[in-house]
């Protein structure tokens, strides 16, 4: 399939929903439009109420917030995953003993930790950072872990014969072996600071997106949460995308469909 | 014992290898093995498939503890790896994540030279190796023979005085083996180091090497014969395979390699 009946396929389906969507809260079909509206409003509202939330400087401001707590929460979890994955791929010990209560920490669902964090970093970004950070420092630790772990012992092998000490192999094998998984898992680990932050900030804050969209519901206005949710959406689809270009970069030597070249 | 002759470049004595079993129990891989490889002598291993051929390199590369018997590297007792010999993997044992030049660059670090120095260096051994238009492509933009190049020039680089080679063509396709074959006699006539070559090609090791050993099936597999091969050098591996003498070595040899490829074959058919 060529990429223009792709994309025409793709518009063609986000198009037939918008319009049914539209026909089914503006007709009669499904009873009382007025009535109908106040539980899934238009896609005229929404769009409108978008159009009208970016004609002041109020959302950039949320946006900046909610942007700048997913950076910390990534920033801060990748660290300690990283340290955390490496020192324990390379104890055994200190992994054997740590095992049942990483598993059981990992186990815990994030939320219920989030009025903890109001509670002890107030209501201010920190506890959203310290809810992303739970999320993001477990997939990296994992990942990491497991990369250090995994080593390819042909490799290993060949490195040490080349005469490298402990310090050359951490250097040279372990650490890029480690950021290979780390870096995998990048995407995912991005998009869970962010559900920290959001739901952080939905659960007791005064700025974010998160804020917003809570205080639409809270006001039963269907249309401003749609709002919210859709800016929320474009947000996470341009992260994503500057994610993945951040990471084409420093990948360059993986083996993929585009640079495979077989001489 | 007061033998004027220089010790050899590797002395294997009685030496026996085993590993544990998962469950339990221990595999003994090699026995009783005697082997000296001297200065500057090109020997080659052969034997049926699993008869611990690469067991007896990696021994010799300080990778695997012997459980007796005694590794000597140039009359000295090797403990830890022996950093004296340069191994080439049959694998792929490149770092996928840098290019073929900080790849063969990054084998002098251990030794202490600058950065610019060993680029500069590494820039020579790709040349040597018929790389040179390739330094910056990544292992997974080159092809098998590529790789194996660059290997080279990586294991080279640092000047071994003992070079370990596992199968090391294994992989490739004949033609590229032939070319690898003629690339390596071509850097070790320049200065001939003491190798160490496994392979179960018996035309590959005879074409190569100015000593051919053979091992039994296993396991306990041992050295049940030593041939060596008087070719004249220069040799063209191509074609060396044509001579009379060639013919003639290889039905000696094969005669004996033959029964043990056989009771190994046996073997994987029963169990």
């Amino acid at each position: 399939m060529n990429r223009t009946k792709l994309l025409v396929l793709q518009v063609g389906v986000g198009l037939a929903a918008l319009v049914l969507w539209h026909v089914l809260t503006t007709s009669p079909i499904l009873g009382n439009p007025k009535q109908i509206q106040f539980f899934f409003s238009t896609p005229v509202d929404v769009l409108a109420r978008v159009v009208k939330e970016f004609s002041t400087t109020e959302i950039w401001r949320h946006l900046w917030i909610t942007l700048l707590e997913t950076i910390l929460a990534f920033l801060t979890g990748a660290t300690g995953g990283i340290l955390f994955g490496f020192l324990f791929a390379r104890r055994e010990l200190l992994a054997a003993v740590f095992d049942p209560y990483i598993k059981a920490a990992n186990a815990l669902p994030r939320v219920v930790l989030a009025p903890i964090f109001a509670l002890w970093f107030g209501l201010g970004i920190w506890s959203k950072v310290a809810l992303g950070f739970t999320l993001v420092f477990f997939i990296v630790f994992f990942n990491v872990y497991q990369g250090v772990r995994e080593v390819s012992p042909v490799v290993l092998a060949n490195a040490r014969m080349l005469g490298m000490n402990e310090r050359q192999l951490l250097r040279h094998v372990y650490w890029p072996a480690a950021l290979t998984w780390m870096f995998s898992s990048l995407h995912t680990s991005v998009g869970f600071a962010l559900v920290g932050a959001v739901v952080g900030e939905y659960l007791g804050s005064s700025a974010g997106l998160g804020y917003k969209i809570q205080q639409a519901e809270s006001v039963f206005d269907v249309t401003g949460v749609f709002a919210g949710m859709l800016i929320l959406a474009v947000f996470v689809i341009v992260i994503d995308a500057i994610v993945t270009v951040i990471e084409n970069r420093l990948l360059v030597w993986r083996p993929g469909p585009a640079t495979s070249v077989q001489a | 014992m007061t033998t004027p002759l220089p010790a050899p470049a590797v002395c294997l004595t009685e030496l026996a290898i085993a590993f544990a079993l998962k469950g339990g129990g221990r595999y003994t891989a090699v026995e009783g093995i005697d082997l000296a490889v001297a200065p500057g002598e090109f020997v080659a291993i052969v034997g049926p498939t699993g008869c611990g051929k690469s067991t007896l390199l990696n021994a010799t590369a300080g990778l695997v503890r012997p459980v007796a018997g005694r590794v000597e590297i140039f009359g000295r007792e090797l403990s830890g790896l022996n950093i004296r010999a340069g191994y080439l993997f049959q694998q792929d044992a490149l770092m996928p994540w840098k290019t073929a030049l900080e790849n063969v660059a990054v084998a002098l670090e251990p030794k202490g030279v600058a950065a610019a120095k060993a680029r500069a260096q590494a820039e020579q051994w790709l040349r040597r190796v018929g790389l040179a238009a390739f330094t910056e492509r990544y292992p997974h933009m080159l092809s098998g023979g590529q790789k194996k190049r660059v290997a080279l020039a990586q294991m080279l680089i640092r000047d071994p005085e003992i070079l370990l080679m596992d199968e090391p063509f294994g992989p490739l396709d004949a033609q590229t083996r032939q070319l690898m074959g003629n690339l390596l006699l071509e850097l070790w006539a320049a200065d001939r180091k003491a190798v160490m070559f496994v392979t179960h090609d018996l035309e590959e090791a005879i074409a190569l090497a100015d000593r051919v050993v053979v091992m039994s099936a296993g396991p306990a597999a041992r050295i049940i014969g030593d041939f060596r091969v008087e070719l004249p050098r220069p040799r063209d591996i191509a074609e060396v395979r044509l001579e009379p003498a060639f013919h003639h070595i290889h039905k000696e040899i094969w005669s004996q390699l033959r029964v043990e490829v056989q009771k190994a074959y046996a073997q994987g058919e029963a169990g």
